[in-house]
């Protein structure tokens, strides 16, 4: 019977009916993530990995700011039919560095999460400004703006910062040179394009947008777009090896 | 306490409101200063107005106060209502605001011409102001105001903390104006149901510590032995709420004076605290809170207990001790390891008894009052809320399947489930302790009109169901299309086939949408005559006349 | 080390979980504790 009392004081003590409360709902979540951040498994070993160049970063924070996430996924589930739509599975090292993940929960319009290389800038150019040019029964909203409006080239350094100082690896050289790394890659031919692909290896240099003589948000959204899903080489990716199986 | 005419002090909470807001004042004094983001300057104006504004109220009130608020007048409780008050006058505001957003971005995936290729208006932003208006705005307004209500009459004691409940009152529905316009400036950090950045985050941390104190110290203060079980919700809401909301927020902001921040957690564990933040949004504030209002309003209103007290007790402790697992089956054959995603599949299909047993719990308080349905719509409304959880309670966990998953996920039957809870349950309870809470609130009689509440009853009955049942249609099928294969072992469709085939039933769901905003405006304003003309009532039961200096 | 640990939480917690539950169900049916709930039901309804 005492036993059976305890639970009255949990009825008349509120600390304690909060306290229980809390170990309550704690359980579930330390034993769903905690696992997540140290089994070696939960992310696969693979080649190709590297952090945002800061024209992609600003990309992708375009991509963020419009919400382009309410209607595209960025995530290829493990289905035939997605496999053969899409392109190889989504692994989970190619969000390792996705502060934060673009996966979605919605696909109004298509997964985008290997978009890149798939369509020509000029297709992405006409597409994001007026997307029934292109698509006629695309329902997508427009996006004229981006191309008119300039990337805000103060705070490309200090998104790097951030990104390094919780955990994703741009390195000094990188952060100093983040604002010539931008803009160099908008144009292969400039002095610094040496510089951008030592730090990052092979990106693809050109103007995005056919406006070559301005770095508009257009540029940004595009170099990402281009990019997505293209790091990994599924040529070196085993997804039968041990460490791989999950 | 005593009435304490002579020696007129600043109080406790006076002082350390002002405090408080003199620091948010300092601190928007040092945006405006330093900032170069123009929106981000917009929110430090609107903070250093805000924040100036309920300094003046503060010492406004003081000034014109005779002496201390009485615990008690005439041996009854001097309950504190005007928070309660202002709380019922948001959501009823807000509620509209979101439907109506809602109906416009329906209207958008049916006519994209509606996005007017404006930033602000497109779809992409205009969405997280939706879900954030109907969730936060009118679901926390809801909560917030139903819960002091609650806590007051089953504590049998006045709010604790002065002033304290108004602060949080105001202080949530500025973070909601800071989130709001942030969304349409193009201000988020993008993690669904937490889009507001940083410095919006932090405010609302404050205000939601203010909450849980006041709501704690009203329980410490009062005069019934026992803890009502309404009270175990709204606290256990009130907590978790407050771990979820801390830990999916953690973020480095690039600068103080940027409004831009990035969240520590990346990719797959971004994911994982993501939908365990996102999922327990629904468990918690869209779920639990609500139950608070079911176990209170319910029975009020039917005039006899809860069904079973004793199941109340099981379902709470299942019910919270379950949710919170429930949230990777949001990441079904995703890049998320599969032992998370089995778990949470597994404690999603175990959902269904706590929430079941609640449900029945619910539906039950009525046996041998089921009469009252046919002559009280507002009874209706909260029992017919009920059926609905029970509806979607069930549905959720079969979709939670992951073969079911596979072909439910990314489609608008995800939708469509979402909109049979939120529309359906939250939105009807909500209607139902509305109705009641105003009369109460303003002391009247009754209604201004009970014909009024089955006109709104039935008008929007029609429109959740067209809602739910064109997204079922357009899931299933856009789901079904994306996995038909030709005879010959190709894709047979191609993505924007599936888009095309879409159409009638977005336009069949903005007419829903339409049906449950004419609904609440027809609440909207019977609520308002109520106020205004409604037949006073005889003797002030319901509660006492005296109010605190407002 | 985890995996002894994870081995451990998949078999005794199972068990833990359906005795804690199993506990509060008793709790609830307990017949002496019938009458408090009973007027724990009835907080609502009383008016002050």
């Amino acid at each position: 019977m005492s036993v059976l009392n305890k639970h009255a004081v949990l009825e008349r003590h509120s600390i304690l009916l909060t306290v229980a409360i809390l170990i309550a709902v704690a359980i579930g979540g330390i034993v769903e993530l905690v696992p997540n951040f140290y089994l070696k498994s939960t992310i696969e070993e693979v080649e190709g990995m590297r952090p945002y160049t800061p024209l992609e970063l600003a990309g992708r924070n375009v991509y963020i700011r419009e919400g382009c996430y309410t209607c595209h996924s960025q995530q290829i589930r493990t289905l035939r039919d997605e496999v053969e739509r899409y392109g190889h599975y989504s692994l989970a090292a190619e969000s390792m560095y996705d502060h934060p993940f673009q996966w979605g929960s919605k696909r109004t319009g298509p997964d985008l999460a290997r978009v890149g290389g798939k369509y020509s800038d000029d297709w992405h150019r006409d597409h994001l400004i007026d997307p029934r040019s292109v698509v006629p029964a695309s329902i997508m909203p427009a996006y004229p703006f981006l191309a008119e409006k300039e990337l805000d080239l103060r705070l490309v350094a200090s998104d790097l910062k951030a990104n390094a100082a919780i955990g994703v690896p741009y390195d000094d050289q990188m952060i100093e040179n983040a604002r010539a790394d931008l803009l160099a890659q908008l144009d292969p031919f400039s002095a610094g394009a040496d510089g951008l692909r030592e730090r990052y290896g092979d990106v693809a240099m050109r103007d995005f947008d056919g406006d070559p003589s301005r770095a508009t948000e257009l540029d940004a959204l595009i170099a990402y777009l281009q990019m997505l899903g293209t790091l990994v080489d599924f040529s070196l990716y085993d997804n039968q090896a041990d460490v791989n199986l999950r | 306490m005593t009435h304490a005419q002579a020696a007129k002090r600043f109080s406790w909470d006076e002082g350390g409101i002002i405090a408080l807001l003199g620091l948010t004042t300092l601190f928007c004094l040092f945006i405006v200063a330093k900032t170069h983001d123009s929106a981000f300057a917009f929110h430090g104006w609107l903070g250093l107005i805000a924040s100036i504004g309920g300094i003046f109220a503060v010492v406004n009130g003081y000034q014109n106060r005779k002496g201390e608020q009485p615990e008690e007048v005439g041996g009854l409780p001097n309950y504190q209502m005007g928070p309660v008050k202002l709380g019922t006058f948001f959501s009823v505001f807000w509620g509209i605001a979101g439907f109506a957003a809602g109906l416009y971005i329906a209207l958008q995936l049916a006519f994209p011409a509606l996005n007017l290729d404006l930033p602000w208006t497109t779809f992409g932003r205009l969405r997280p102001l939706h879900t954030s208006a109907v969730i936060f705005a009118f679901g926390g307004n809801v909560l917030i105001a139903t819960s002091l209500y609650v806590v007051q009459r089953t504590c049998r004691a006045r709010t604790a903390g002065g002033l304290w409940p108004w602060f949080v009152v105001w202080g949530y529905n500025f973070f909601i104006v800071i989130a709001a316009t942030g969304y349409l400036l193009g201000i988020t950090q993008s993690k669904e149901y937490a889009e507001p950045e940083w410095y919006a985050d932090l405010w609302l941390t404050v205000v939601w510590v203010a909450y849980l104190l006041v709501f704690l110290g009203t329980i410490w203060k009062r005069k019934e032995p026992h803890i009502y079980v309404a009270n175990w919700f709204y606290l256990a809401f009130i907590v978790t709420i407050a771990m979820l909301h801390i830990v999916n927020n953690l973020t480095l902001p690039i600068s103080l004076t940027e409004p831009k921040s990035y969240i520590v957690w990346s990719g797959v564990q971004d994911a994982m605290t993501q939908w365990w933040y996102g999922h327990n949004a629904v468990g918690f504030f869209l779920t639990a809170g609500f139950l608070a209002i079911m176990y209170y309003f319910i029975p009020k209103r039917a005039e006899r207990p809860v069904y079973s007290y004793r199941l109340s007790i099981v379902h709470f402790w299942s019910l919270i001790f379950i949710y919170i697992w429930a949230g990777p089956h949001h990441l079904h054959y995703t890049a998320v390891p599969q032992w998370a995603q089995t778990l949470g599949m597994t404690f999603s299909i175990m959902l269904w008894m706590p929430s079941w047993g609640g449900m029945i719990n619910g539906l039950m308080t009525l046996s041998g009052a089921w009469d009252k349905l046919r002559t009280d719509p507002v009874l209706r409304m909260l029992v017919v809320s009920v059926a609905f959880y029970g509806m979607s309670t069930f549905e959720g966990p079969l979709m939670s399947v992951r073969a079911v998953n596979s072909l439910s996920h990314y489609t608008d039957w995800t939708i469509g489930h979402v909109h049979s809870g939120a529309l359906g349950w939250v939105g009807y309870i909500s209607f139902g302790a509305l109705y009641c809470l105003v009369p109460w609130l303003w002391n009247k009689r009754e209604l201004y009109s009970l014909k009024l509440v089955a006109w709104h009853f039935w008008i929007s009955t029609i429109g959740i169901v067209l809602y739910i049942t064109s997204m079922w249609v357009s899931g299933i099928m856009q789901g079904l299309m994306w996995r038909a294969y030709t005879r010959l072992g190709f894709l047979e469709y191609s993505f924007i086939e599936t888009v095309e085939a879409m159409e009638p039933f977005y336009v069949i769901r903005a007419l829903g949408g339409a049906l449950f905003l004419i609904g609440a405006l027809i609440m909207a304003y019977n609520l308002w005559m109520t106020v205004r003309v409604g037949e006073e009532a005889e003797e002030p039961a319901a509660t006492p006349a005296l109010q605190p200096a407002e | 080390m985890y995996e002894s640990m994870a081995q451990f939480a998949q078999t005794f917690g199972l068990v833990y979980f359906f005795l804690i539950f199993a506990a509060a169900v008793v709790y609830a049916l307990w017949p002496s504790n019938r009458k408090r709930f009973d007027a724990a039901a009835e907080i609502p309804l009383r008016e002050e």
